[in-house]
């Protein structure tokens, strides 16, 4: 009875719904995916798909999809919160990551300095960053997903300093914290208390977020600075198995992440300052991003998020070692 | 005196007027354990879910105690000043008539209305370094935002319409004949706050009191903008719980909740206790 009803709605309606649970700055790159991604999946099936978005902070999003936020698709900012889906709330498989091409990241962003224009305390790198005379404004990488990135650039780039070790980075990031006078509790928070509020000197934040920010506040406030080493921020994007099986929606969720992949997407996913990872697109958009020499990654460099989460941000990691815990 | 009391205590073993007692106990019991005792037992079980020794380890922290020092004293400074400054508030909209009373009347209810983050916002930008106050109070020396301060004006800011609402409809009830009755009897004016006035009010002004308290206790949306959050200095105890989320420690943060709501709790139960010692007093007067 209900499989014949189910059928009928099909026949009657051919229109299908997603719910894409992400993080904040992708409001826009996914309004406008959304739309390409509906027009091609109605040329190709000939059904309408509604692709409704919901956005937050990264963590928070995770939180509410294990709780019973009906998502088919994840697209967070960092691997860690959808391992929490996979191994917390058991929504997905463990080995999700490898699912899709790129440790499931379509795109790729990296941390950049974000400085007032003309840059007057001339801030090259991130050794400048301890200098006494510099305020840096970064989110807590404690209650916010995309500063763990920031977090972990500079460890790397402390760490890649001649004669650098574990010791030497956790000196290091202790004294660049020393320099924070805010620590808000996103990242748009921070961006507002440099934007806004004119505090700091210096905003670490995604590539992404610094030309937005620029583009929309002002190109003749700030200026970007790329530092010689930064950390392949790559934010990645899941199928909810549990939720796309109860839905009846797996097909066309696989799809629309696969479509992220394809030349329209990659380049849509460039418009919006997120780097491509597919060549030719990325050979076209070379101009827009900043040259840095050494990009880390969270797997080769960190031994990937599980132990970067118990090491540095989990309690008394390194992190709550800076403020003497 | 003696007569209306005692007839009280007649009226009290007789019969109610009104029928319905049971059912409406029944109601009480019910609609309260649905919404208060329900959710909040699940934080002490969520909160033991990973073992006494954890739940120890988090609220012992140095890191979590400084920052319930921070949420209760904060709130208890915010709510003793609007305690004050509610009073003078809810004088002036009672006792005077000037124009646009009614506007400044509703004007005391938009902390209620206000989205607490939109709040943050305003405040954080008003008392920002480079704000309009901000920079005003720089030249002195007074940062008051991302500072222990900027928690205290933001929880200020929300706490006002308790104190005030609590106590208008006490001050209208309040006899004028009462205050003139003592200055014939020779009172001064202050003698004449002091001794009759502030009796009366004492128990509408610690309701307020512990209204104002409870709300800025928990508040969390616009202390985050204003507080600068730092560990130790600046950090309050709904953020931890926050962060604690964020490392999908739901026990650790349940931990906190589960201090926090015994502190409130018992901070509100002194206030019961005190307010009612107030009640009797100025009852016996």
């Amino acid at each position: 009875m209900c499989a014949l009803l189910l059928c009928a709605a099909a026949q009657a309606a051919p229109a299908v719904k997603l719910l894409n649970v992400s993080y904040d700055p992708t409001r826009e790159l996914y309004d406008e995916y959304n739309k390409a991604f509906a027009a091609y999946w109605k040329s190709k099936t000939g059904e309408i798909v509604t692709i409704n978005q919901s956005h937050g902070g990264s963590g928070k999003q995770a939180r509410a999809v294990m709780d019973g936020l009906d998502a088919d698709v994840v697209t967070l900012a960092l691997a860690y919160d959808i391992d929490a889906l996979a191994s917390q709330g058991k929504l997905l498989p463990e080995d999700w990551q490898q699912r899709l091409p790129n440790n499931s990241a379509p795109f790729t962003s990296t941390i950049v300095f974000l400085v007032r224009k003309g840059n007057p305390k001339n801030i090259r790198d991130w050794g400048d960053l301890i200098r006494p005379d510099i305020k840096v404004i970064t989110p807590s990488p404690k209650t916010s997903g995309g500063a763990r990135w920031n977090y972990l650039a500079a460890w790397g780039w402390a760490l890649k300093q001649p004669g650098g070790n574990e010791a030497t980075a956790e000196l290091f990031v202790k004294k660049l914290f020393h320099n924070v006078p805010v620590l808000d509790s996103g990242a748009r928070g921070a961006t507002v208390t440099f934007v806004e509020r004119g505090l700091g000197d210096v905003l670490l934040a995604w590539e992404n977020e610094a030309f937005l920010a620029v583009k929309e506040l002002g190109p003749n406030k700030f200026d970007i600075v790329a530092p010689s080493i930064s950390i392949l921020a790559e934010p990645p994007v899941a199928l909810v198995d549990q939720n796309v099986d109860e839905h009846h929606t797996r097909k066309v969720a696989q799809e629309y992440l696969e479509y992220l992949y394809s030349p329209a997407g990659q380049e849509i996913g460039a418009k919006h300052f997120y780097r491509p990872r597919n060549p030719e697109v990325a050979r076209r958009y070379a101009s827009q991003f900043q040259n840095i020499p050494l990009l880390l990654t969270i797997d080769a460099d960190f031994g990937g998020w599980k132990k970067a989460q118990a090491t540095h941000f989990a309690d008394h990691g390194t992190f709550d070692r800076i403020y003497g815990q | 005196m003696e007569v209306i009391a005692s007839a009280q205590r007649i009226g009290r073993s007789s019969r109610p007027v009104l029928p319905g007692f049971g059912l409406t106990l029944g109601y009480t019991v019910v609609y309260l354990c649905l919404l208060v005792l329900i959710p909040l037992s699940a934080v002490f079980v969520r909160s033991f879910g990973s073992g006494w020794l954890h739940f120890w380890e988090v609220v012992s922290s140095a890191r979590v105690l400084a920052s319930l020092r921070l949420s209760f004293g904060a709130s208890l400074i915010a709510a003793s000043v609007n305690s004050v400054f509610g009073l003078i508030v809810s004088w002036v909209l009672v006792r005077y008539s000037f124009p646009f009373k009614r506007f400044i009347d509703a004007l005391v209810d938009l902390p209620f209305a206000l989205p607490t983050a939109v709040a943050g916002i305003s405040l954080t930008a008003l008392y920002a370094p480079n704000g309009w106050i901000g920079a005003r109070l720089e030249q002195f020396g007074i940062s008051v935002a991302f500072s222990p301060l900027g928690i205290v004006v933001a929880l200020t800011f929300i706490g006002l319409p308790f104190v005030v609402r609590t106590l208008q409809p006490v001050l209208e009830d309040l006899d004028r004949e009462v205050e003139q009755a003592a200055a014939s009897l020779g009172a001064s004016p202050q003698q004449a706050f002091i001794r009759v006035i502030l009796p009366a009010l004492w128990p509408a002004i610690l309701t307020g009191f512990a209204l104002a308290f409870a709300r800025a206790v928990g508040e969390y949306g616009s202390v985050i903008f204003i507080a600068g959050n730092m560990p130790m200095k600046s950090e309050i105890a709904p953020l931890l719980i926050v962060s604690k989320l964020e490392q999908y420690d739901y026990a650790g943060a349940s931990a906190i909740a589960v201090v926090m709501l015994v502190l409130s709790f018992g901070v509100m139960l002194a206030i019961n206790a005190l307010q009612s010692f107030a009640a009797k007093r100025h009852g016996e007067r």
